[in-house]
């Protein structure tokens, strides 16, 4: 099992280069710079000056190699540069919205977990019925939902209509603060992980080893506990660790809307304004999560079924 | 100090009535809201000329001067005096002997030279250096020959002199600036002060929870009297317009800036129109044309385009009223308007037949570069491009983003352009990117050149006398208007919706979003969150 993880854990070296290079390019490329974005709203005049200082001041007026060369002796370094727009070290500038980001990772794919797979094997245990045909429309609704209306609409109905809930912000923390993101960011995994689960027990219910259990006298507990639930998992695992490692992607909308300081609201405002070394920072931090996630979803399968690790 | 709206204020601004009767009551929590994005970039309010780094800054910061909303135009704030020679080279001030820092220490000259330095130091390429680029000494401390300015001198410890090579229209316009802010001398240079800024302003910082908030509470020694009334105000970030929307029903937050589509909500809803804060701010919407290039290097041609359009159409159902038809460059909200002025008028058969004149009779073809932005952006070169092709002008419109226009405009790299820039509050100063002699890459986008604009440009820099200033820079205006170097189509009306508790509210016409929150207070009917 260890030279298992430690190969996997490798096989994210190269993939990580990859990516930065790719970012790296795509950012240097594309057409607009930070010190052009400060004059973006019409309110400043240019003044030549001072963007070619701050040209020079961010090394924007090097050769393209020169500043791949930086930016990579750098990341080996574990030094991600400098934002331009705050003039802080973008690790500490990423670091302050990262724990909000998992936040509302963790608790959008717990709300997913929770709900999804029972909600799943429910259905998947009375196929036609009028719940499980419930749960299929809910799960289609679920996916095909724009996340940006649901959460308005969520807005709109917890908070101005009931009150319950805020409608925005963080609120210092608070858990009441965190539940209208998180529902909203956790519908589409939850309506996958129902669906996934649902397909995943009819057909592995069909299996022939389901019939030899049954037939050779198991009780049902037995046989959902022991055949059908582990064979089940590995499907939800897959599903789980691809949602869940995309979530902070998928995020960005959410924070935006609802006002949430994580790393996704931070990527779309540095986007705009060309914060280069935060967009790259910020993407790379997103593909590493990705990738130790799906990392960590191939170690569990590897211990719930043994034959992966030979592969 | 309650600012009111005077008469013509109201008139020419068009704002919804602000409670003036009422005594200010002291204490209690304002929800203020930013809206310009998701976050903020800085608390080092020296390095950002963004609106959005504002917001907390104007609560814990002071300039030099501050904008008079009411009478429009800047005032002394840290100074009590200010006296000019006869050249307006030299400015003297007597500066506020009552003013301390958040931790205690006294306001003195050396803060202000501190500050003044810090931000015109090349090395730091912060944009707030222009605004000391005619100061006496400037080019000596630039190139690294000198270790101070020498125009800015400190006479004692609460009088100051400062000395410009070019005499300014009013050296307020640029010291009343946020991001030229007076810090504690030395500050800058200590990390911890960019993380925990310390000012002169109404509020001490309390906190920062990046992409979410800023807190600032009731500095009690500030130095105007029984202000700030407020014990604290939560700055919220919420960019989304439809979220902000949500929230201000839900009275989450205590005031919001309107979007078009809010605007009209807003005024159909018989008890939120009544707390409605509307002004012509000081920026014109118009689409830019390279002056120097074929087809728009005629006037007629440039005149033919305002000419295909129906603007009074376009205000009405794409902006939805939330703007102001324009009849030149400068603002209604500007000494130098001129009301007698009118818009282009639309005439489809004149445009066919300007073009016709000017050497087009098959029309002409232009791309249109723009942005997404609803009310100066892509939705208004959609509307615009079947009119202009009925009268001969075939127009295709260029997405970009918006730092990427203000990239390509300054470099020249366009053939039309859509923008909304700044058109005040300093009318000289705004002028001069309509004089031939101002870079393109600085303002003169479209490279407007006319030899009695100059004349009248010129004789306006050196008129003393403010009321013949203002007439030539009336008549200039309107000459950039009929030369046509851009079709203006209108002028920002800033809409911003407040809770009825809400009171003190200031039609600022250079940003209805940057409020005095000094002057801001809420009375016995807010919600008990905020008593």
């Amino acid at each position: 099992m260890l030279r298992f993880t430690i190969r996997r854990l490798l096989q994210v070296i190269p993939t990580l280069l990859a990516v930065a290079l790719l970012i790296f390019v795509i950012f240097s490329v594309v057409p607009g710079s930070f010190a052009s974005s400060l004059m973006a709203d019409g309110r400043t005049a240019a003044d030549p000056e001072m963007l070619a200082r701050l040209n020079e001041q961010f090394g924007l007026d090097k050769p393209l190699y020169l500043r791949f060369a930086d930016y990579i002796t750098g990341l080996a370094r574990f030094d991600l540069g400098t934002s331009f727009r705050t003039r802080e070290p973008v690790l500490d500038v990423i670091n302050a919205r990262l724990w909000a980001s998992l936040k509302l990772a963790v608790a959008a794919m717990a709300f997913a977990i929770v709900v999804g797979v029972p909600l799943g094997f429910i259905a998947a245990l009375r196929p036609g019925s009028l719940l499980d045909s419930v749960t299929m429309i809910g799960a289609v609704s679920g996916l095909s939902l724009p996340q940006f209306w649901l959460g308005l609409l969520l807005m709109y109905l917890f908070a101005l209509v009931l009150g319950w809930l805020p409608s925005f912000g963080y609120g210092g923390g608070s858990w009441r603060y965190l539940i209208l993101p998180a529902i909203t960011l956790g519908v589409t995994p939850l309506a996958l992980l129902a669906r996934t689960t649902r397909a995943g027990v009819l057909e592995i219910a069909n299996e022939d080893f389901i019939r030899t259990a049954r037939s050779k006298g198991m009780s049902e507990a037995r046989v959902v506990r022991w055949h059908l639930v582990r064979n089940v998992m590995v499907l939800v695992v897959t599903t789980i660790g691809l949602q869940f490692g995309s979530m902070m992607g998928q995020a960005v909308v959410i924070e935006k809307l609802f006002s949430w300081p994580g790393i996704g609201s931070l990527l779309v405002d540095s986007v705009s304004i060309r914060d280069t070394p935060v967009v790259q920072g910020t993407i790379l931090v997103i593909v590493v999560w990705f990738l130790l996630i799906n990392t960590l979803v191939d170690i569990v399968y590897a211990a719930i079924d043994p034959r992966i690790k030979q592969t | 100090m309650l600012k009111a709206l005077t008469l013509t204020a109201a008139l020419l601004a068009g704002t919804a009535g602000v409670a003036l009767a009422q005594e200010p009551q002291s204490g209690g929590t304002l929800n203020f809201v930013a809206p310009y994005g998701s976050s903020f970039g800085t608390l080092d309010i020296h390095t950002s000329p963004s609106t959005q780094d504002e917001f907390p800054a104007k609560a814990i910061h002071r300039s030099l001067y501050q904008w008079n909303s009411e009478e429009g135009k800047p005032e002394l704030e840290l100074a009590t005096d200010v006296s000019a020679s006869d050249d307006r080279l030299t400015y003297t001030y007597k500066l506020r002997e009552n003013a301390v820092f958040h931790d205690g220490t006294p306001f003195t000259a050396d803060d202000v030279i501190y500050s003044y330095e810090r931000i015109a130091d090349p090395a730091n390429a912060f944009p707030g250096a222009r605004y000391f680029a005619d100061v006496a000494g400037i080019e000596e401390f630039n190139s690294g020959a000198a270790e101070h300015i020498s125009g800015l001198k400190k006479i004692d410890d609460h009088t100051l002199e400062i000395t410009y090579t070019v005499a300014p229209t009013d050296p307020g316009y640029a010291l009343m600036q946020t991001n030229a802010a007076i810090y504690p001398s030395g500050a800058g240079e200590d990390p911890d002060f960019i993380q925990n800024p310390i000012g002169l302003g109404p509020f001490e910082f309390v906190e920062n929870v990046p992409g979410s908030r800023v807190v600032v509470e009731k500095f009690d020694e500030f130095y105007e009297d029984g202000q700030p009334y407020l014990d604290r105000v939560n700055i919220v970030l919420l960019g989304d317009a439809s979220a902000r929307d949500v929230a201000f029903r839900n009275q989450e937050i205590d005031v919001s800036v309107l979007g078009p589509t809010q605007y009209v909500a807003y005024q159909a809803d018989p008890e939120l129109s009544e707390n409605l804060l509307e002004v012509a701010e000081v920026y014109t919407r118009h689409v830019g044309f390279d002056n120097t290039k074929p087809p728009f290097d005629n006037k007629e041609v440039r005149q033919a385009f305002g000419h295909a359009i129906d603007n009074d159409l376009i205000i009405d159902k794409l902006v939805k009223n939330k703007a102001y038809p324009a009849t030149g460059w400068l603002p209604i909200s500007s000494p130098a308007y001129d009301p007698a002025a009118e818009p282009t008028a639309y005439d489809p058969d004149l445009a066919r037949q300007m073009l016709a004149d000017a050497g087009y009779p098959d029309g002409i073809d232009v791309a249109i570069t723009a942005t997404q932005n609803e009310s100066w952006g892509l939705t208004i070169v959609e509307a615009i491009i079947p009119m202009l092709r009925d009268a001969g002008i075939r127009a295709t419109a260029v997405p970009v983003e918006a730092s990427v226009l203000a990239e390509i405009v300054p470099a020249g790299d366009f053939e039309a352009f859509m923008w909304s820039n700044l058109s005040g509050p300093d009318d000289y100063e705004v002028l001069k990117c309509y004089y031939s002699k101002t870079p393109r890459s600085s303002c003169a986008y479209q490279q407007f050149s006319d030899p009695e604009f100059d004349r009248l440009f010129e004789e306006a820099g050196a008129e003393t006398d403010p009321a013949k200033k203002t007439d030539l820079l009336r008549q200039a205006n309107n000459i950039v208007q009929q030369g046509a170097p851009s079709w203006f189509f209108n002028y920002n009306k800033a809409v911003m919706a407040y809770q009825p508790w809400v009171h003190g509210l200031q039609a600022n016409a250079t940003e209805l979003a940057i409020q005095n929150y000094e002057d801001l207070w809420i009375d016995e009917t807010a919600p008990d969150s905020r008593r």
